[in-house]
């Protein structure tokens, strides 16, 4: 039963946003301290407290809200978004309803291996909102206490929705991991999924197409030009990793399809459904739906004042934002003759590495080889002694010079990696990483003496090139690494078969 | 002149000249209050020890000659709705009666930086929502003018406890009326300040876009420097109006030149008592024999101004209330009871093979909500909440809530054009003086019809000021409004002050 239907999918992603403290209060929304240590009476919603909005949070989510293109309205206000829940303390969370900071944005995907087109994945809106506090349910000993934390509560979110532009589940993969990528390039988020900082909950459903067996009904106006059916929507939670979400999907659409064709019961016959995903089983399950469609109540919260934007400020933050990812990754494509491959590789390891490759680049002349040295070399000792371009002790400045010794033959390419790791582990440049190495330059007239020098004394090598085989040469390479270990080996040899056809 | 006759600005400069101690002073009153509040109940609870040491440590301030603040030593009584540190914050509700906050408010702050010493909290309709005080959970607060009747509300305590010479200066909080018209019917002065004038950080949210904090006095005076002391930007407030504070105890005693003063023809229609007619329109000729010149003008929008305010009032209400569910604030049900009760519903649910009922049938954690918030509210609360959470549901949020804020800017700009033609606006304060205890405990909207002239202020954000301009036949105090623009509190305290030097209204006190 295979590809017979689309695959709809949007995403709602809440993203953490990189503030010191919450949305309304100045507690610290550091990850990890003891439960209940970071509240104060405004996050936890004591009677008598007010909130006052965190400027620093509005300027990120802008900051957001301008990279994806959105659409910034010049008048902004908050909501309350009423229900009932214990590590909700007030009882209402303080969201934006009908008036968001943005919407209408979009985020351009590729798949690096090709397994789509390129395609424009547009944001319906994107808004700011507190997070709700954790509860934990305490199961032991058949106690059934509830424990609830509200370090979180108050926590700056902002919330992506995304229209259902996604038609498979490695395309909504692959938008997050963009998404991802964009909001760690611009400093708005770690989007760390394991500390909750960015938490993904996807809508699905399938259109299939009209067939004989289910023809629109003659005379239902509801079905009158349709083509294709849509099957109810489901809404998937409890996704943990980006993997997560892409084999969630996966099996629910194929749970979809059937059910589909166990009961065609089409979108609008059954309330939206929610299902939470279980990754050690593989499976989606059936969460309890909430209570018919529920009334929020929203409406404006009279504590804080509407917030207004102008053009200059939208302005301000764009020519902030430097280049994205996405044009980066087509100028080192286009510009720097990367390959997909390695110009993802940079722009994946944020801007700091991308700005140290471009000058790198720039500045040896060569992309192709500044490319080989940061992705191979420069990242492996950056993991090995886990630490930062900054302290790594090798300014691109010295790495461009000795990628154009390199080039120039003033520093042998076989010795290139040990001047490499000397530069780094004694802060200096290629000059005196090759004096503390002890290598010289051998320059041409000393390699030509040195293949006649040994030439003379092995007659049978020049026998054996003669009768066609010419990898003799290679002992002679090895005699003449012992007399000088900086030797070119590949120039030596080719000036040793050079020698032996014009003896000829 | 007894001590609990004479005005606070009398005490202060009796305090700074050190003819009387704070604690000599602050001891008078809380003998008066022993002696006389049983039969009054303005204060669910005086702080006696907490306020001699406040007074004592303003005396020593006063003996080594360092600094002191502008209330240096005048007790003032608190409204049991502000915020203040370990100290029981209740609301008047069953549902608070445990809370103590581990913070204060910021009027409760600036009255500390100020050296007030906080004599006691004062009673009031429960969470503000009432007209009489009668809404309390704990007790009945009755007007010192005439103990069967109620003294107005809901800062029903803070008014009864000045007009009774319990304390000189009162905080209270006007959301439709609050301070006003108790204020006009117990014969003292008080006072609306424009909105965001002084900070709600810390007051406990009734109706947050209505609600203001303000002062208590027996004179226009008095209340001018209690709100000098409490009025400024607060920045845990994003609501408070970031502007200076004139000098308003400086500016009140000067008179105001070519005043106009506007009365409003739709405050004089039906349903207006003739005592109070006759009372408010005796003040308007004070004011022309001061040489002001009187002005009629036209309020059209000013009778949606109930209708309006009972549905954004309780709109705001049902959610600012929503925290008070036993889980992390307020009263919480006896648990074991809650679910031996839940397990007998169950039971014969099951015995019926009511499947729909099984169903239906709450959690634990609803079950907890509902009875803790129905053990701990009280009926005026309980209406306030259906009618906001019905306001504000799916299908009438337009009709009802969104409709009231439209219907708020035609108010709002009703009073700008009025400010175009006149300088202050004057008028009742009710439509007759005060009501009996229990005389309209059965009739919710003849309760709310009361608010005709009061909330009209709060829906357009004004400062409203309210003081006494006679008497009934009965002897009961009748009170003037005057209304101002925004943030015209100096003309407000300067135009009351014109008639109050005019007149001796504010010279007789209720004999207790």
């Amino acid at each position: 039963m295979s590809e017979t239907y689309t695959t709809i999918i949007g995403l709602e992603v809440h993203v953490q946003l990189a503030t010191d403290s919450k949305l309304f209060c100045g507690c610290s929304t550091r990850f990890g301290a003891e439960p209940n240590t970071q509240t104060c009476p405004v996050c936890i919603g004591m009677p008598g407290t007010l909130p006052v909005m965190n400027r620093r949070a509005f300027e990120l989510a802008l900051r957001t809200a301008v990279a994806l293109d959105c659409e910034i309205p010049a008048f902004t206000k908050w909501d309350r978004k009423q229900y009932y829940y214990p590590d909700l303390p007030k009882n209402y969370q303080i969201s934006q309803y009908d008036l968001p900071m943005s919407q209408h944005g979009h985020l351009d995907i590729r798949d690096p291996k090709g397994a789509f087109a390129t395609k424009r994945v547009r944001i319906l809106r994107a808004h700011l909102e507190e997070d709700a506090g954790k509860s934990l349910h305490d199961e032991v000993a058949g106690k059934g206490d509830s424990l609830i934390d509200l370090n979180r509560t108050g926590t700056p979110l902002l919330e992506i929705v995304t229209e259902p532009d996604l038609r498979s589940p490695l395309e909504a993969k692959t938008f997050l991991s963009e998404l991802k990528l964009l909001l760690t390039y611009i400093g708005v988020s770690d989007c760390n999924m394991q500390e909750g900082s960015l938490r993904v909950d996807a809508n699905i459903n399938l259109h299939i197409p009209a067939s004989s067996t289910d023809p629109p009904r003659p005379g239902c106006p509801s079905d009158q030009g349709k083509h294709t059916i849509a099957t109810p929507i489901v809404e998937i939670k409890n996704m943990n990793s980006f993997r997560a979400v892409e084999r969630a999907l996966e099996y629910e659409a194929g749970r979809l399809w059937h059910e589909w064709q166990e009961t065609h019961r089409k979108l609008g016959e059954v309330p939206k459904l929610t299902r939470g995903w279980d990754d050690v089983a593989g499976v989606t399950r059936g969460q309890r739906s909430k209570e018919e469609s529920s009334d929020y109540r929203y409406f404006p919260d009279p504590d804080l004042a509407p917030v207004t934007v102008s053009p200059a400020e939208v302005e301000l933050v764009r020519g902030s934002l430097g280049e994205l990812p996405a044009a980066l990754r087509a100028r080192l494509q286009d510009g720097f003759a990367l390959s997909s491959y390695d110009a993802d590789v940079l722009i994946n390891q944020g801007q700091a590495v991308v700005v140290y490759f471009l000058e790198v680049a720039e500045s040896a002349g060569d992309a192709k080889a500044a490319a080989n040295w940061v992705t191979q070399d420069v990242l492996r000792v950056l993991k090995e002694t886990n630490t930062t371009l900054d302290s790594l002790g090798l300014p691109a400045a010295r790495l461009a010079e000795l990628i154009r010794q390199i080039k120039l033959g003033d520093v042998p390419g076989p010795r290139a990696r040990e001047v490499f790791q000397a530069m780094i582990e004694r802060r200096v440049d290629v000059a005196a990483a090759l004096e503390s190495l002890g290598i010289a330059a051998v320059d041409e007239s000393e390699l030509i003496a040195l293949a006649s020098k040994l030439l003379a004394a092995n007659p049978k090598t020049i026998s054996d090139v003669r009768a066609g085989k010419a990898q003799a040469v290679g002992a002679l390479i090895g005699q003449a690494k012992k007399q000088n270990p900086n030797i070119d080996p590949t120039r030596f040899r080719e000036i040793c078969l050079q020698l032996i056809e014009t003896a000829l | 002149m007894p001590f609990f006759e004479q005005s606070a600005a009398e005490h202060l400069r009796n305090l700074e000249t050190g003819e009387v101690s704070s604690v000599d002073l602050t001891r008078s009153y809380l003998d008066r209050i022993a002696a006389l509040d049983a039969r009054v109940g303005a204060f669910l609870r005086v702080d006696s020890e907490g306020a001699l040491r406040q007074a004592a440590e303003v005396d020593a301030k006063r003996a080594q000659r360092r600094p002191v603040g502008p209330l240096g030593g005048l007790p003032v009584a608190v409204k049991d709705i502000l915020c203040e540190r370990g100290q029981p914050t209740t609301c008047a509700s069953r549902i608070l009666e445990n809370f103590r906050p581990p913070y204060d408010a910021t009027v409760i702050s600036r009255l500390r930086a100020a050296d007030a010493v906080l004599i006691g909290r004062t009673n009031l309709d429960e969470f503000a929502m009432g007209g009489s005080t009668e809404s309390s959970a704990f007790q009945v607060t009755r007007n010192p003018w005439d103990l069967e009747r109620t003294p107005g509300g809901s800062s029903g305590g803070s008014a009864a406890a000045v007009a009774a010479g319990f304390a000189p200066l009162a905080i209270g909080t006007d959301t439709g009326g609050s301070i006003r018209q108790p204020a006009g019917l117990c014969g003292v002065v008080g006072m609306k300040p424009t909105y965001g004038r002084v900070s709600r950080y810390g007051v406990v949210a009734y109706a947050s876009s209505l609600d203001q904090v303000g002062p208590f006095g027996q004179s226009v005076e008095d209340v001018a420097m209690l709100l000098e002391a409490i009025a400024g930007h607060d920045p845990r407030d994003a609501t408070s109006l970031n502007e200076p504070v004139p000098a308003y105890t400086k500016e009140v005693g000067l008179p105001l030149a070519n005043l106009r003063v506007g009365w409003v023809r739709e405050h004089f229609g039906q349903g207006l008592d003739a005592d109070v007619e006759a009372a408010v329109r005796a003040a308007l000729g004070v004011y022309e024999s001061l040489g002001a010149t009187l002005h009629e003008i036209s309020l059209p929008h000013a009778k949606y101004a109930v209708a309006t305010y009972y549905v954004i009032a309780p709109s705001e209400a049902s959610s600012n209330l929503a925290r008070y569910d036993g889980v992390h604030f307020g009263h919480r049900t006896n648990e074991k009871e809650m679910l031996a009760e839940l397990a007998a519903d169950r039971k014969q649910l099951e015995t019926a093979c009511d499947r729909q009922g099984l169903d239906r049938l709450d959690s634990a954690l609803v079950r907890m909500y509902r009875r803790s918030r129905s053990e701990g509210f009280g009926p005026e609360v309980k209406r306030r909440i259906m009618l906001g959470t019905y306001a504000l549901s799916a299908g009438y949020y337009d009709a009802y809530y969104l409709k009231a804020l439209k219907v708020r800017r035609l108010i709002r700009q009703d009073f700008d054009r009025a400010f175009g033609q006149v300088d202050l606006i004057a008028g009742p304060i009710t439509p007759a003086p005060a009501i009996k205890i229990g005389e309209l405990a059965g009739d919710p909207l003849a309760m709310y019809l009361l608010d005709i002239y009061t909330v009209s202020a709060n829906l357009a954000g004004l400062p409203g000021l309210c003081l006494p301009c006679g008497r009934s036949a009965a002897g009961l105090p009748i009170g003037l409004q005057l209304l101002a623009p925004p943030l015209a509190e100096a003309r407000l305290l300067r135009g009351a002050r014109m008639y109050e030097q005019a007149t001796t209204w504010n010279t007789t006190h209720p004999e207790l």
